[in-house]
């Protein structure tokens, strides 16, 4: 089982998202790192790089495989989590804890088009089927 | 689309919560746990693999030593049974059919071939054996394998199977019961290949299971390969890849009396290559995968074959199949990744030294 947090918002790339006061962390679901496996690389904008929702930002890298990263937000990048340079396995350790970019929002209604965590366990049970 | 095929292990795979795929016509365990420490434990200690998904084919007959040497590059004129040579079957314009071993048996050659090649090389071979006498027989479905990879691989046959493997010499082989041995791999490092029918296969990897040895998927067995520099069919060989081109020159005997491709590979070696297959190591950790493409100032001169950042050493490395003239260790080069470009070193294609056991 996938372990789903409440409180954030996702998207069906399996990214989430914790907003708030107009800044958003990014970063990938649990069910996205079980997926990947070992996560070996990540590939992230620098800052001040604009993001558009649902576009590709940067990539996480496996032992096998690249897979692109989706913005589930439009805005500005305001930092990028150095420490997954220097350990990209956190995102394995820890999915949750551990965001990928902080981004200022630049259209705050695009969080309504986001699931929540009951939304999102439903997705995911149904792409198990 | 054809239904996959399924080895004799596949039950044990799914019990084994083995992630599965599709590889060569078969469904395939990729991982078990994670390819990083199945990785390790063939480096450190050592693992298993079902490869029973490899093709043999036998040809016999009182033509075969000679037939075997018509559609082989290497040698096999004089190899006293128990002797197994590596090398490749060519096309006549010097591309590559497959790579493979080849057992020297008593009466018999045995070609074990890439599980994708498999009804491809079985067809080849009966045209080519049109006007010989030889008899060429497909017996892949019958048979098993399990490699058994590592420093510890001896040992652990004596434990968990109750084989003593040490007097077997690199590249030999012998009968152990029903079971054929051979101190082979694709790891680069000492182990076993055991082949036998799907019921001793069966035992054997219980066996070795009980034991303790690690399970191993087809993750790790291509980041294995990769960091010694072996060849994938399909990555670094293929229909329009001379093994020359690969660097697997030594395997192609071009002072034997005639195989097919003889011709084509002698003048393409004096002609001097075109392209040669050589190794990148990257600055960053960005990860060249197959079909990146390699430039310098922007204009391409060649495209990634096999790229990782490798498990033994941490470096991102490839290789790349590049122009001759650039293939020159120390040359300066740089790799497309996705929208960027990462700067890299051409440098010999081994990026970890093999541990062989050469006795």
């Amino acid at each position: 089982m996938s372990k789903i947090i409440e409180g954030l918002l996702y998207s069906e790339s399996h990214e989430w998202v914790r907003a708030e006061n107009g800044t958003a962390e990014i970063g990938i679901t649990d069910y996205a790192q079980k997926s990947l496996g070992n996560i070996v690389y990540v590939d992230m904008p620098d800052e001040d790089d604009e993001v558009s929702q649902n576009e590709e930002f940067g990539a996480v890298e496996s032992v096998k495989a690249a897979s692109d990263l989706y913005s589930p937000v439009s805005g500005t990048v305001t930092e990028k989590n150095d420490a997954l340079e220097d350990e990209p396995g956190l995102l394995n350790k820890d999915p949750y804890g551990n965001w990928i970019i902080r981004v200022s929002l630049s259209d705050l209604s695009e969080l309504d088009s986001l699931m929540d965590a009951a939304a999102y366990k439903e997705f995911l049970d149904k792409e198990a089927h | 689309m054809e239904e996959l095929k399924k080895t004799c292990l596949y039950d044990s795979h799914i019990a084994l919560g083995a992630q599965m795929s599709p590889f060569g016509g078969f469904m395939m365990p990729i991982q078990y746990s994670d390819i990083i420490s199945e990785h390790n434990a063939v480096r450190h200690a050592c693992g298993m693999f079902d490869v029973s998904h490899m093709g043999e084919i036998f040809v016999s007959g009182p033509d075969a030593e000679r037939f075997a040497n018509h559609i082989f590059t290497n040698d096999v004129s004089g190899m006293i049974p128990g002797k197994i040579l590596y090398g490749m079957m060519l096309y006549p314009d010097g591309g590559t059919v497959d790579d493979l071993l080849v057992y020297r048996l008593p009466q018999t050659f045995l070609f074990v071939v890439n599980a994708a090649n498999i009804d491809k090389d079985f067809a080849w071979m009966k045209q080519a054996a049109e006007g010989w006498n030889v008899s060429v027989e497909n017996r892949s479905e019958e048979w098993g394998e399990i490699a058994l990879q590592g420093p510890e691989a001896e040992s652990m046959a004596a434990k968990a199977l109750g084989m003593d493997l040490s007097d077997l010499v690199f590249y030999t082989f012998k009968e152990v019961g029903n079971v054929l041995v051979s101190r082979t791999g694709y790891t680069g490092e000492d182990g076993f290949e055991f082949y036998a029918s799907a019921e001793e296969i069966r035992r054997i990897w219980d066996a070795l299971l009980s034991a303790g040895t690690v399970p191993c998927g087809l993750g790790c067995r291509d980041t294995l390969r990769f960091e010694v520099g072996l060849p994938l069919y399909g990555h670094e060989l293929g229909e329009n890849i001379s093994p020359l081109e690969a660097g697997l020159g030594i395997f192609v005997k071009l002072d034997k009396e005639e195989f097919i491709g003889k011709e084509a590979t002698a003048a393409l070696k004096a002609d001097g290559l075109k392209r040669k297959i050589v190794g990148i190591e990257l600055e960053d950790k960005a990860i060249p995968r197959s079909g990146y493409p390699v430039e310098i100032d922007g204009r391409q001169i060649g495209e990634v074959t096999t790229g990782y950042n490798s498990i033994s050493t941490g470096k991102s490395v490839c290789m790349a199949m590049l122009d001759a003239e650039f293939a020159v260790p120390g040359t300066n080069v740089e790799i497309r990744i996705r929208k960027k470009t990462f700067p890299g070193k051409v440098c010999k294609k081994r990026f970890y030294d093999k541990n062989y056991k050469r006795n």
